[in-house]
């Protein structure tokens, strides 16, 4: 774990660069993330990102055909807004921890 | 007379079965257990069966058998939960119960991926998630004369994560046996940011696909199956060729568990992490497979669930609050070929490390390290698992939380 300043705020990061307390996070944070993978957010974004901080803070383990189930976006359309790896980089965004298998 | 009925005769059902009758006063409760097949399977095996290193008498027993003698077994169809009236329908009787169990574990749903059960289903498409899958697997191998083969998992969970990387790597040491390897281009396809998901794990790990010669795509989410091209497409179009796929279909609870309204969208059932009661309702409790806790789908996290579980059952029986207990603790063998393994030990929060185990310092197995020592330990857990584990016998120094002595807190992850 390290710290690291994003958006003008210390918030406490993994080796990988997610964020270890989802509380830390805000929109701000969020932009600056998504600039360095290369997305430029828009509200659809954030829809998804809000989804994903309710399910987490629920502790509900994320998935893709989940998220792609939310209602508020199709598979498809998830990976049109987060290419490449719709999940990771979203939970990246979201302030939430990458989603793992168990090694 | 009061009623627990446990719904499912597999690892979890059986261990809970045989944990409490000697536990419950017969004057006092009965206990049934209910399951529609007859035949109790070695699940571990399922890994072996294609490379035909175990036969199909190594891996199944007929359920009854393992169940303790007083216990009532049915052998029909669940069709309904009903909770709210405390009662379970079968399909010709209904039966009421003051607790119930949930096993009834998770399976593979290959209908659920477009193409998956099409022409080349079962000809060129195999699972090894069921026994008929892996015999078939075992029958295609047994002639296969090369190409490509893709080693593919198709959306998480899945009950035991490392077994498709374990199916890997035993197809690895299997054509190279044969003499083929050069014949045979392998693949692994995985829906995560790679093989080892765990900081730890990549950092120790990574040397194995490349010594292995195997190829990694990593971030793959299947769209379909095209089974025109013989390829598995993502949602990027991205496509991959195979001669051979052997994928691991969508994971999903029981259907008994969308009919009964109990699960989520995967019909996993909504548990209490720490001490498995269904969120839903207090006398449901949740074991194994079915339950939606974020622990690994695999035998040994049922085993320690199991103690736990028959600790809370008799707390809740006798009206005392319930052991936040369960830590997500799993202890795995993953086989790596050439007759070696390694040994996970983890749970919700620490990830495997370095060390020795079940003894600290002395071992005799190596946690997170390949040794031949580790590949026996697994080989004599079929053994271990037929005579102690579905009996409820502790199996010594193995303990349900996971112990901190003997390990070593040294793999710096890499920093990406």
């Amino acid at each position: 774990m390290s710290v690291k300043t994003i958006a003008g705020v210390e918030v406490n990061v993994s080796e990988e660069g997610y964020l270890e307390d989802m509380s830390q996070w805000n929109e701000e944070i969020a932009k600056e993330i998504a600039g360095e993978i290369g997305i430029e957010l828009t509200p659809k974004h954030f829809e998804v990102l809000n989804y994903l901080r309710e399910k987490t803070a629920a502790k509900e383990a994320l998935t893709i055909r989940k998220v792609g189930k939310s209602g508020i976006v199709d598979i498809k359309e998830l990976y049109k807004l987060f290419p490449k790896g719709p999940l990771k980089f979203s939970s990246k965004i979201a302030g939430i921890p990458k989603p793992t298998s168990c090694i | 007379m009061k009623n627990l009925v446990i719904l499912g005769a597999g690892t979890s059902g059986t261990m809970m079965a045989n944990h409490l009758r000697p536990k419950l006063y017969h004057n006092e409760w009965n206990i049934t257990i209910v399951d529609q097949y007859k035949t109790h399977y070695y699940q571990p095996g399922f890994l072996f069966l294609p490379f035909d290193t175990y036969t199909e008498d190594q891996v199944k027993k007929v359920g009854k058998k393992l169940i303790h003698k007083k216990v009532d077994y049915i052998q029909k169809k669940i069709e309904k939960i009903i909770p709210e009236e405390n009662k379970v329908e079968l399909e010709d009787e209904t039966l009421d119960y003051d607790v119930l169990i949930i096993a009834t574990g998770s399976k593979i749903a290959p209908e659920e991926t477009e193409g998956l059960v099409g022409p080349l289903w079962k000809k060129d498409i195999f699972d090894f998630y069921t026994y008929e899958g892996a015999l078939a697997l075992r029958d295609k191998l047994r002639e296969w004369e090369g190409g490509k083969l893709v080693v593919h998992i198709t959306e998480m969970p899945i009950k035991c994560p490392v077994a498709p990387l374990e199916f890997a790597f035993l197809a690895d040491s299997f054509f190279r046996k044969k003499g083929m390897r050069d014949k045979v281009d392998i693949t692994y396809v995985t829906p995560l940011t790679g093989a080892f998901t765990k900081p730890t794990c990549s950092t120790a790990l990574a040397y194995l696909l490349k010594d292995k010669n195997i190829h990694m795509e990593s971030d793959f989410s299947i769209m379909e199956v095209d089974n025109e091209t013989k390829e598995i497409v993502d949602y990027e179009d991205r496509r991959i060729p195979f001669d051979l796929l052997v994928t691991i279909p969508t994971n999903m609870g029981d259907e008994v568990i969308e009919r009964s309204g109990l699960g989520d969208d995967l019909n996993f059932i909504p548990t209490d992490h720490n001490t498995l009661q269904s969120l839903a309702h207090e006398n449901i409790f949740v074991i194994g497979d079915a339950t939606n806790v974020p622990a690994s789908k695999a035998g040994s996290v049922a085993h320690f669930q199991a103690e736990t579980l028959t600790d809370n059952i008799l707390l809740y029986i006798d009206g005392y609050p319930l052991k936040k207990e369960f830590d997500g603790h799993a202890n795995c063998f993953i086989e790596t070929g050439n007759n070696k393994a390694l040994l996970i030990d983890f749970n919700y929060v620490t990830e495997p490390v370095h060390g020795k185990f079940p003894f600290a310092k002395i071992g005799p197995l190596n946690l997170l390290k390949e040794s031949v020592f580790n590949h026996w330990g697994k080989l004599a857990f079929r053994w271990i698992y037929w005579n102690m584990l579905l009996k409820g016998i502790p199996i010594p120094f193995v303990s349900r939380n996971m112990s901190f002595k003997g390990k070593v807190f040294d793999i710096k992850p890499e920093i990406k």
